[in-house]
């Protein structure tokens, strides 16, 4: 049962704060709420959104399987978080950048990117991050926080050259904004006043850190208010909130009314229904009951409900996107098990040119795989 | 050089493994003095993420095992700050890949304090951190910059290969008045199991550990390495009768130049083997050193079998990124034969 507040809003399970400010434009049932204002989103965009949310679910579904198979290595699953990840994505034009993070799957398949390239770093394969040259993704960053001074930078850079048609979108967690890196960044887009919308995906937990010990902040949002930049706070799971909101901070960082500040930083409420990592187990450090008061709240469910009741889904047609997400899913999966590579990478795109002394390295290397065999560098070293 | 786990029988020594050894050392001293604190990220409730801190937690208390927002220059400028009220911080860095944010920290401050205030106030503090590769682990999961750390003074920097000198190295660094950085080898986290004393002891910070005598060449390395070091001599011992010293360096800052000459000295050929990237790793500086110190028994140029000097790769080559026995074999022979 979720109650609904004053403003119309649904209450986020405890211990997160209810507050008035939260966007929200669905329900936990998926239904739209009596004063919310849906995004003007064709029934082609609801679809998509639908579709790459419903691919996203699948893909972490299989991703996790196939960690625990041995077929990948650690992996960062996002179920919970793919509704917020795809409408983000989805708001941005072709031309606008995404920083992500090591959980933002979704968000990069949904700017353009491969799936087969999501799942080859897994496999070990850094070809994984070569990213297309049409593609205005960022390879995704693993040290916390330091892709917010950067993403600041290239919207600095945009701006710089009278380029504010273009937007930058960069993703963050709940931990992140203990990091230095998360402060000076803001600091910065709010001095520099540059086209840069920042997702803090608030997912409660930073590995087994809850978000009320990361910060004696009520809300990541009104961190916004010390760089001097605006702030929303919005329902992470419900996918047309955050289509929403997302739109509206990307067209003010491009064409800000007079007055107006271009950054903003959204914190997008979420869960993070599963462990931080594949090698992570929650169990140790929170309750399992917390995860279902979440579950009731699921953004594939909401956004299904919402298009089964706006009368854009029926079962025969949800059941064809299943099988077509399942089809892409399976054939990325098949293609990234044939990527090859060859130790020769080691040294490759170190510099622009392999400097003299490294190729020698590589050459040494290769005189030894020739006399021993590659087998003998598999030899576990325990 | 300290007396070796074999040497510990019964029940008053327990198998333990290298991390479980960690965990155990810093039960031992959390139990001893109450001013010794651990703090960082998922330290507590969670045990830390490779269990290190298991248990202690639930032993000591959120205020002495102490799960900190993510902000690694905010752990160690604080555990600066209450190294100052007489506590003994020691703070978990969770990966050594993550530790830059802290380096302004590190080297500005927690190195040099003592000198900065002519000898008033000090920094004794332990920063804890796994480092290394061969885990299969994600980008910047598997670095080896002791270098960094080596190359600043007012550092001591350690590094265990066996879960019996890990406990008793862990003590000494809580027990010196100097931040020391330990650096722990996560591939051999639960490598195996040895002997460790239940009671408190202490393995000497100015020590290298001689693993294997020999005669034809020293081989110089530690932590991780140590182990494919070894194979690799027992192998050309069998195979081509060349019998290798190796000698484990234990702490990497200061260095141990007396153990280091005098092995070099007796076998007249050395060879380094670290993991991290051969330009301006610390083969460097044991290559120097021994030239320094005892250039006319030199035999033959110093072998470095080292990382190249490029990124870690991503895990589908990092076996051909690390030194493996095969590497090392064939760089001692390449020594021994010149």
């Amino acid at each position: 049962m979720n109650m609904k507040n004053e403003a119309g809003n649904t209450d986020l399970p405890a211990p997160v704060r209810q507050d008035s400010d939260l966007v929200q434009v669905l329900d936990a049932e998926g239904n739209v709420l009596p004063q919310a204002s849906v995004p003007p989103l064709s029934d082609r965009q609801l679809l998509e959104l639908y579709e790459t949310i419903k691919l996203a679910r699948h893909f972490d579904q299989r991703a996790i399987s196939f960690q625990r198979q041995g077929r990948l290595a650690t992996y960062a699953p996002m179920t919970g978080q793919e509704g917020s990840q795809v409408a983000t994505s989805l708001a941005l034009a072709e031309q606008d950048w995404l920083f992500p993070t090591y959980r933002e799957h979704a968000a990069k398949y949904a700017h353009g990117m491969e799936l087969e390239s999501l799942f080859e770093p897994l496999r070990g394969y850094r070809e994984g991050y070569a990213i297309p040259e049409d593609v205005n993704v960022m390879p995704e960053y693993i040290p916390i926080a330091t892709q917010v001074p950067q993403a600041m930078g290239m919207a600095w850079g945009h701006k710089l050259q009278g380029k504010t048609d273009t937007a930058v979108l960069c993703h963050l967690g709940d931990g992140a904004t203990s990091e230095g890196d998360f402060h000076e960044g803001l600091n910065f887009a709010g001095v520099f006043d540059v086209p840069a919308v920042f997702v803090c995906n608030n997912n409660q937990w930073a590995i087994s850190v809850p978000r009320e010990q990361q910060t004696a902040s009520e809300t990541i949002a009104e961190k916004a208010q010390a760089y001097g930049i605006d702030g929303v706070r919005v329902d992470g799971l419900d996918p047309l909130a955050v289509y929403k909101v997302a739109s509206e901070a990307l067209e003010k960082a491009r064409n800000p009314d007079p007055g107006e500040r271009r950054p903003t930083l959204i914190e997008s409420v979420q869960y993070r229904f599963g462990a931080h990592t594949t090698a992570d187990d929650p169990s140790v450090y929170r309750d399992e009951s917390e995860e279902e008061a979440w579950r009731d709240r699921d953004p594939v469910d909401r956004i299904e409900k919402y298009l089964y009741n706006e009368g854009i889904l029926d079962s025969a047609l949800e059941s064809e996107i299943q099988d077509r997400i399942e089809q892409e899913v399976s054939e990325a999966i098949e293609t990234a098990e044939q990527t090859e590579t060859s130790p020769d990478n080691i040294v490759e795109h170190v510099y622009d040119e392999v400097p003299a002394r490294l190729e020698e390295q590589r050459d040494e290397l290769n005189r030894l795989r020739e006399k021993y065999d590659d087998g003998a560098f598999s030899e576990v070293l325990e | 050089m300290s007396s070796t786990a074999s040497t510990q029988t019964g029940q008053n020594a327990q198998r333990l493994t290298l991390v479980e050894a960690i965990q155990d050392g810093l039960y031992t001293e959390m139990a001893q003095d109450d001013n010794v604190v651990v703090l960082g990220e998922d330290v507590g409730k969670n045990g830390g993420v490779f269990r290190a801190t298991d248990q202690l937690y639930e032993e000591f208390g959120e205020d002495r095992v102490i799960d900190t927002p993510l902000a690694e220059a905010g752990i160690i400028g604080a555990s600066i700050g209450l190294a100052q009220t007489g506590m003994k911080p020691v703070p978990e860095m969770q990966f050594m890949g993550f530790m830059y944010p802290a380096f302004d920290q590190i080297v500005s401050h927690a190195a040099r304090l003592r000198s900065r205030s002519q000898g008033q106030y000090s920094v004794p503090m332990v920063i804890r951190a796994p480092y290394g590769g061969g885990i299969r682990a994600p980008e910047h999961h598997s670095e080896s910059k002791e270098a960094f750390f080596v190359h600043e003074p007012g550092l001591k920097v350690v590094s265990p290969s066996t879960p019996y000198d890990a406990k008793g190295l862990l003590a000494a660094s809580i027990h010196d008045p100097d931040p020391v950085i330990f650096l722990e080898p996560k591939l051999i986290y639960r490598a195996f199991r040895e002997d460790v004393p239940t009671k408190p002891y202490e393995v000497s910070l100015s020590e290298a550990a001689v693993r294997r005598e020999g005669t034809d060449i020293s081989v110089y390395t530690w932590g991780a390495m140590t182990r494919p070091a070894l194979i690799a001599a027992e192998n050309l011992s069998q195979s081509h009768g060349i019998d290798a010293e190796i000698i484990d360096l234990r702490t990497l800052s200061p260095l141990d130049i007396e153990t280091i000459t005098d092995s070099f000295k007796k076998t007249g050929r050395a060879a380094i083997v670290h993991e991290a990237p051969k330009t301006g790793g610390l083969g460097a500086e044991i290559a120097t050193t021994i030239q320094e110190e005892a250039l006319v028994h030199q035999e033959a140029p110093i072998k470095r079998i080292a990382g190249f000097d490029a990124p870690m790769p991503l895990h589908s080559l990092e076996d051909y990124y690390l030194p493996q026995a095969v590497r090392i074999q064939d760089g001692i022979r390449e020594t021994v034969d010149f």
